[in-house]
C-alpha cells in the first residue's frame, strides 16, 4: 500500500525546467529520504507536494496522496489538506515561527483552522502536542524568541503533526542545528513516524543522516532521480556513478602529510578570557557579565594542523575572533610568532591569515579578483607592482587550482567552491605560516568539499603551512587535523591527538558529541 | 525600467528649463505689463499672465532654478554631513561616539524642517539660504541613519572581517569597502530627498520663509495666486503642476533606480 | 516591560531638556534688544533699562534659561514683547485649532491608508495594486497647500459645500468646528495617506516573503488568512514608525495649511510674531511643537512594545 505516489513530476519556473520526470513512492510508516547536492531539486519536490511552489512555477505529472491526485487541486482544497493530511517542517527554525505570537496560539491555529473545535479545546490539544514533542516545561504563552533553535524546531514539528497528518515532509530539519540537538530531533521524528504510522519525506543533503533514518533513498541530481532503492542496498551496491561519487565524497579522507613535531610553537594562547556585559536586569541593578571564553590555553606549532570543535555558543567563534585580533581579551594573552596579538605588527598580520565560512559574503562584490586577493599586500613595506603583482596573483590563483586570467573577473562569476579557493588564494598570497579556517568548508556541497580538502592537503605540503581548523563538523576535523581540541561552555574540555580523541574519548562531553554525530557506515560495517 | 525612463525624462525637462532660463525666457520676468494682467493661457502666453502681467511660463522656468538649487544644496548638506556621521557611527558601533551621533540624530528628527526654518528666520530674517539650511539640516539624520544601518549590515560581513584581519583601519575600510557598497542606496535616497526638498522649498516659500522677492519661486507664485484663485485659477494650476511633475519625475526615477540597481532583481533579469 | 517604559521615559526627558537648550541658544543669537525694540527708537535709556528689568532681560543667560523652562513646566510662558499679554494665553487659544487639525488629519490619513495598502498588497501585481500604487505615486508628489487651494476652489467656491476659510471657534459647537477643519484636514491627510499606504504595502509584502508565512501556509491557511493573521501585525512595526514621523509632518503641514484657510492656529501666531520680532512667542511655540513631536514618538515607542513581544523583555 502506498500513501504518496509521485509520478513523472515535472516542474518548471518561467519555462526553465527544475524537475524532470521525478517518480517515487512513500508507504505509511515509512521514511523516505530525498538526497542530493544543492540544485538537485529535492526541496522543490517537497514544495510541489505541499502545493507551495513559488510564483511562476508550473507542474505536471501526478501526485497521488491517499488515492487522490493533489497536483492540480484547486487552492481551497489544498488548504484543507495542508496541516491536516500533510504537514511540513522547514530548515530554519529561527525564522519559521511568527515572532509576535505565542507558541500555544501558533500550534492551536493548525487545530482551529481545520476544524470543529473550540478555542479551549484547541489550546488543550496544543498542550498535549507540545508535551508529545518534548516541550513539557514550556507554557503555551511562550514567545519564539524566548526559546533555542532546537526548541523552536520542536514547536514547528508540533504545528505540523497537530492534526496527525498521514504524510510529514521535513526539509533539512536538522541542518541548522547542533549535532546533539540534531540527534534528539531525528529521534523525535522517528518516534512520531512509528506512533502515528505517518509517511515521512525527509529532504537532506547529509548521507550520514539518511543512513541512520531512512528505509529508502531517492538520489537526485539536476532535477532528476538518478537512483532509488532500499537504504542498505544503495549504500552498498550503488549502481549510478553519481551516487558512487556522492558517497565517496562523503567519506573522503584527504591524503595528509605526517604530523609535524610539536617543538616550534607559532601561536600560543594563554589563559584567554573574553567576557561580555549582559543587559541590566533592573534599571540600576549590578551589571552582569557572560564569559564566552573562559581561561583557554592552546598552542599551534609550525606545520601542525589543529582542530577546534564544539557546538554553537561554546565560544569557538569568539576565540577565533580573539586569535585574529578582532576582539579584545579581558584576561590572558595571545601571542603569534612571539609577538602579542593585541599590538600586531605587519609581520604578525602577514604570517596569520584567515578563510571564513560563507563564500558569498567573503568578498567585496565591487572589486575584481586580482584586487581582492592582493588586499593583504598593504601590509608590505614595498608592495609588488606591475609585473611582480601580476605574477603574485597568477601564482596564488594557480596554487589553488584556478587560472591566472581569473584575476580579471568579478566574484559573482564564480561558484561557491571556486570562491572558497579564491579566499584561500587571498590567504596564501603573503606566504603565511598559519591559516585559520573558520568553518571554511561547512557551506560547501560534499563533492566540492572533498576537492577543497584535497587542495588543503596539497597546500600544507607545498607551502609548509600550519592550520587552525575550527568546525562543528567532526568528520571533517577528523580527516584533516593531527591534533584536536574540544570546547564546551568557553572551556577546552579535552585535547589530544585526533585519532586518539575520536577513538577513545575521555571527557563525557566528547563522547556525547561523537555518539550524536551520524556516521555513514563503511562497507564492512553493518547497516541498522 | 519604464519608471526610470519616464522619471528621468520628466526630471530632464525641468533641469533643462532651469538651465535655459539663464540665457533665454520667452518674456522678461522683471518687466511689468499691467495692461496684460491676468490673461488666460493663449498662443502668446502659454500659461497666461499674473496680476502684474508677467508671463507665467517664463516665471516657472526661472522658478525651477530656485527649486532645483535649494533642493540640490540641501541634499548636498544632508549627504555631505549625514553619510560621514553614519559611517563613523557604524565604525564605532556600540561605542559612545555611536550613541552620541544617534541620539543627536533623534534630536534633529524632533525638529521638522519648517520649525528649523521658523527659528532661523526669526533670528536672521527670511531668505532662500534659510530654506537650504533648514531642509539641509533635516536631511542630515535621514542620511546618517540610512548609511549607518546599511554599513552595520556590511560590518558583520566576512569581507570586512578579512580586511580587518589584514590590518586595515576602520576609516580606510569605511572608504574602501563600505562606501562603494552603500553608494547605490544613497543615490536612490538622494533622489527621494531631492523630491522632498522641492516640496519643502515650495512650502517654505509659500509661507514666506524661503526665497524673497524678486527671486521667483514656485511656492511664492502659489502664495501670490491664492487671493486670485477664484477669478484666475491658472495662476495656481501651472506652478502646482510644475511642482507635481518634478516631484513625480524624481520619485519615479528613484523607484526605477532602486529596481535597476538592486542586485537581487538584476539576477532575476539575467 | 516597566524597564522599557522607564528607559523610554528617561530618553524623552533628556530629549526635551536638550531641545529646550538648543532653542534657547538659537534665539539668544538674535541681534537686537527686545526692550529697545518694544519701546521704539525714541525711548530713554532708563525706560529701556526698567523694561529690561521687568522682562528679566538683565539676568544672566543661565538664570533666564532656568526661569523660562521653570515657567513652562507650570504653564507660564512669559509675556509677549509685542502685545504685553501672557504668551500662554495666546498659545492656548491657537493650540486648540492646530492640534485638533493635526490629529484629525492623522486619523483620516490612517483610515485611508490602511485599507489601500492592505488591498494593494493582497492584489500584488494585479490591476488593483497598479491602480492604488499609481494613485499614491501622484499623491506623494502633490504639495498639500496647493491641494488645499484646489479644494477651496472646488468645494468652497464652486460647490459651496464648505466655507472657504476661517474658524468659528469650538464654543459655537463641536460639529461646526469639525466642519471648518474638514477641508484643511483632507488636504493635509491625502498626501500623507499616499506615503503611509505605500509603506503599509511594502512592509506587508516584505512580511509575506518571510519564512513564518510559509510555515503558516503549510498549516493550511489561505493567502488571505496568512496576510491578516500573520503578516499584518508584524508589518505594523515599520508602519508605526512612519505614523510617528507623520505626526511631525502633519503638525508642520498644519501650520502651512492654516495660511490657506485663514485658520487662527499656531501658524498664524508664529508668522505674526516673526514679523513683529516677538521672539519669546516664537521660542515658546517652537518648543511646544518640538514637545508634541517628541511626545508622539514616545507614544509610538510604547506601542511598539505592545505589538512586538521581543521588545518587552529587553531594554
Amino acid at each position: 500500500m502506498t500513501l504518496l505516489s509521485v509520478r513523472n513530476l515535472n516542474v518548471g519556473i518561467y519555462s526553465k525546467p527544475i524537475l524532470k520526470d521525478v517518480s517515487f513512492d512513500i508507504a505509511p510508516g515509512q521514511i523516505v529520504a530525498l538526497t542530493g547536492e544543492s540544485g538537485s531539486g529535492k526541496s522543490m519536490t517537497a514544495l510541489a507536494t505541499m502545493g507551495l511552489l513559488p510564483r511562476g512555477a508550473q507542474a505536471s505529472g501526478a501526485l497521488i496522496l491517499d488515492g487522490q491526485d493533489i497536483l492540480n487541486l484547486p487552492e481551497p482544497k489544498l488548504c484543507a489538506l495542508r496541516g491536516n493530511t500533510m504537514g511540513m517542517v522547514f530548515q530554519e527554525p529561527m525564522t519559521a515561527l511568527n515572532p509576535v505570537q505565542t507558541i500555544g496560539n501558533q500550534v492551536a491555529e493548525t487545530i482551529l483552522i481545520h476544524g470543529p473545535s473550540t478555542r479551549a479545546q484547541a489550546m488543550e490539544r496544543a498542550r498535549d502536542i507540545l508535551d508529545r514533542v518534548g516541550l513539557t516545561a514550556h507554557p503555551l504563552g511562550r514567545y519564539p524568541h524566548e526559546m533555542s533553535g532546537g526548541q523552536r524546531q520542536r514547536v514547528v514539528i508540533a504545528m505540523a503533526i497537530a492534526k496527525r497528518p498521514k504524510l510529514l515532509i521535513a526539509d533539512e530539519p536538522t541542518t541548522a542545528l547542533d549535532v546533539t540537538t540534531q540527534a534528539q530531533i531525528l529521534e523525535l521524528l522517528k518516534s512520531l513516524v512509528a506512533d502515528f504510522n505517518m509517511g515521512l519525506m525527509m529532504i537532506t543533503h547529509d548521507l550520514a543522516v539518511v543512513a541512520t533514518m531512512a528505509e529508502r533513498i531517492v538520489v537526485m541530481q539536476n532535477g532528476t532521480v538518478v537512483e532509488q532503492g532500499d537504504t542498505a542496498q544503495i549504500l552498498h551496491h550503488m549502481r549510478h556513478p553519481y551516487t558512487k561519487s556522492l558517497i565517496a565524497a562523503s567519506t573522503h579522507r584527504p591524503d595528509m602529510p605526517p604530523a609535524a613535531p610539536q617543538d616550534d610553537p607559532i601561536l600560543v594562547v594563554e589563559n584567554a578570557t573574553r567576557t561580555y556585559p549582559e543587559p541590566r536586569r533592573r534599571l540600576f541593578g549590578k551589571r552582569e557579565y557572560r564569559t564566552a571564553v573562559d581561561g583557554v590555553s592552546l598552542t599551534v606549532n609550525a606545520r601542525e594542523r589543529v582542530g577546534l570543535v564544539g557546538e554553537s555558543g561554546c565560544g569557538k567563534s569568539t576565540l577565533t575572533r580573539a586569535i585574529l585580533g578582532l576582539e579584545p581579551l579581558q584576561g590572558g594573552k595571545i601571542t603569534a610568532f612571539g609577538q602579542d596579538i593585541a599590538t600586531p605588527t605587519p609581520r604578525l598580520r602577514s604570517g596569520l591569515q584567515v578563510v571564513f565560512q560563507d563564500p558569498y559574503s567573503s568578498f567585496n562584490p565591487r572589486h575584481k579578483v586580482a584586487r581582492l586577493i592582493t588586499e593583504p599586500f598593504h601590509l608590505l613595506p614595498h608592495p609588488p607592482a606591475g609585473k611582480a603583482r601580476q605574477d603574485a596573483v597568477a601564482e596564488a590563483l594557480i596554487a589553488v587550482g584556478l587560472h591566472a586570467e581569473d584575476g580579471g573577473k568579478y566574484i559573482h562569476e564564480f561558484s561557491g567552491g571556486q570562491r572558497q579557493r579564491i579566499a584561500i588564494a587571498r590567504a596564501l598570497i603573503l606566504r603565511p605560516d598559519l591559516i585559520v579556517f573558520d568553518e571554511a568548508v561547512s557551506a560547501l556541497d560534499v563533492s566540492v568539499r572533498a576537492q577543497v580538502l584535497d587542495l588543503l592537503a596539497a597546500l600544507c605540503r607545498s607551502h609548509d603551512l600550519a592550520y587552525l581548523f575550527i568546525s562543528h563538523d567532526l568528520s571533517v576535523v577528523r580527516s584533516i587535523t593531527d591534533r584536536v581540541l574540544v570546547m564546551k561552555a568557553g572551556k577546552i574540555v579535552e585535547q589530544g591527538e585526533t585519532e586518539t580523541v575520536f577513538s577513545q574519548p575521555k571527557h563525557p562531553y566528547t563522547r556525547v558529541l561523537i555518539d550524536a554525530a551520524p556516521m555513514l557506515p563503511l562497507h564492512n560495517e553493518g547497516i541498522p | 525600467m519604464r519608471n526610470l525612463i519616464l522619471g528621468a525624462a520628466l526630471t530632464t525637462v525641468f533641469v533643462l528649463a532651469a538651465l535655459i532660463s539663464f540665457i533665454f525666457t520667452p518674456y522678461d520676468i522683471a518687466a511689468l505689463d499691467i495692461p496684460n494682467k491676468l490673461q488666460q493661457p493663449s498662443a502668446q502666453h502659454w500659461f497666461g499672465t499674473d496680476h502684474f502681467g508677467r508671463d507665467i511660463f517664463s516665471m516657472i522656468m526661472v522658478g525651477a532654478r530656485t527649486s532645483i538649487a535649494v533642493a540640490v544644496l540641501a541634499v548636498g548638506i544632508g549627504m555631505g554631513l549625514g553619510i560621514p556621521l553614519g559611517l563613523t557611527a557604524a565604525a564605532r558601533r556600540g561605542g559612545w561616539l555611536d550613541e552620541i551621533i544617534m541620539r543627536g540624530n533623534d534630536l534633529v528628527f524632533a525638529f521638522p524642517a519648517l520649525v528649523i526654518a521658523i527659528l532661523i528666520t526669526a533670528v536672521f530674517g527670511a531668505s532662500a539660504v534659510n530654506a537650504i539650511i533648514a531642509i539641509g539640516i533635516f536631511n542630515i539624520p535621514v542620511f546618517a541613519r540610512l548609511s549607518r544601518g546599511a554599513a552595520l549590515g556590511l560590518w558583520s560581513r566576512d569581507f570586512i572581517l578579512s580586511a580587518r584581519v589584514a590590518g586595515k583601519s576602520s576609516a580606510r575600510i569605511s572608504v574602501e569597502h563600505i562606501l562603494p557598497n552603500i553608494g547605490n542606496l544613497m543615490i536612490v535616497q538622494g533622489t527621494i530627498q531631492f523630491s522632498l526638498g522641492i516640496l519643502a522649498e515650495a512650502g517654505l516659500s509659500y509661507v514666506g520663509l524661503g526665497a524673497q522677492p524678486p527671486t521667483p519661486s514656485w511656492g511664492r507664485m502659489l502664495a501670490d495666486a491664492q487671493t486670485l484663485v477664484s477669478i484666475a485659477p491658472h495662476l495656481a494650476l501651472f506652478p502646482g503642476m510644475a511642482i507635481i511633475l518634478t516631484v513625480l519625475g524624481l520619485n519615479l526615477m528613484g523607484d526605477g533606480l532602486r529596481d535597476w540597481l538592486d542586485p537581487r532583481l538584476r539576477v532575476l533579469r539575467a | 516591560m516597566l524597564r522599557y517604559i522607564l528607559k523610554r521615559f528617561l530618553s524623552l526627558a533628556i530629549s526635551l531638556i536638550v531641545a529646550s537648550m538648543v532653542i534657547f541658544a538659537v534665539i539668544e543669537i538674535a541681534p537686537g534688544d527686545p526692550a529697545a525694540y518694544m519701546l521704539g527708537i525714541n525711548a530713554q535709556p532708563d525706560t529701556i533699562a526698567a523694561l529690561r528689568a521687568e522682562l528679566g532681560l538683565d539676568q544672566s543667560k543661565l538664570q533666564r534659561y532656568l526661569s523660562w523652562v521653570g515657567g513652562m513646566v507650570v504653564g507660564d510662558f512669559g509675556t509677549s514683547y509685542a502685545y504685553r499679554s501672557p504668551v500662554a494665553e495666546m498659545i492656548g487659544d491657537r493650540l486648540w485649532v492646530s492640534l485638533p487639525l493635526a490629529i484629525y488629519a492623522l486619523t483620516l490619513s490612517t483610515i485611508i491608508a490602511f485599507p489601500a495598502g492592505i488591498y494593494a498588497a493582497s492584489r500584488r501585481g494585479h490591476f488593483g495594486d497598479t491602480a492604488v500604487m499609481g494613485a499614491t505615486q501622484l499623491g506623494v508628489a502633490i504639495p498639500n497647500f496647493w491641494f488645499a487651494m484646489i479644494c477651496v476652489l472646488i468645494f468652497a467656491i464652486k460647490l459651496r459645500w464648505f466655507s472657504a476659510g476661517g474658524f468659528p471657534g469650538w464654543d459655537r459647537g463641536f460639529w461646526d468646528g469639525i466642519k471648518a477643519l474638514t477641508l484643511p484636514a483632507i488636504a493635509l491627510a491625502l498626501p500623507q495617506a499616499a506615503i503611509l499606504a505605500r509603506v503599509m504595502r511594502s512592509s506587508l509584502l516584505d512580511m509575506l516573503g518571510e519564512d513564518f508565512i510559509r510555515t503558516a501556509r503549510a498549516k493550511g491557511l489561505s493567502r488571505r488568512q496568512t496576510l491578516w493573521r500573520h503578516a499584518l501585525r508584524n508589518a505594523m512595526i515599520p508602519v508605526l514608525t512612519i505614523i510617528g514621523l507623520q505626526f511631525s509632518f502633519l503638525l508642520a503641514g498644519a501650520i502651512i495649511i492654516e495660511q490657506v484657510f485663514f485658520l487662527p492656529g499656531l501658524g498664524r501666531l508664529v508668522f505674526q510674531s516673526i514679523s513683529a520680532r516677538d521672539l519669546i512667542v516664537v521660542e515658546s511655540v517652537v518648543m511646544l511643537l518640538v514637545f508634541a513631536v517628541i511626545l508622539v514618538n514616545f507614544l509610538v515607542d510604547l506601542t511598539y512594545a505592545i505589538v512586538d513581544p521581543r521588545l518587552r523583555g529587553r531594554t
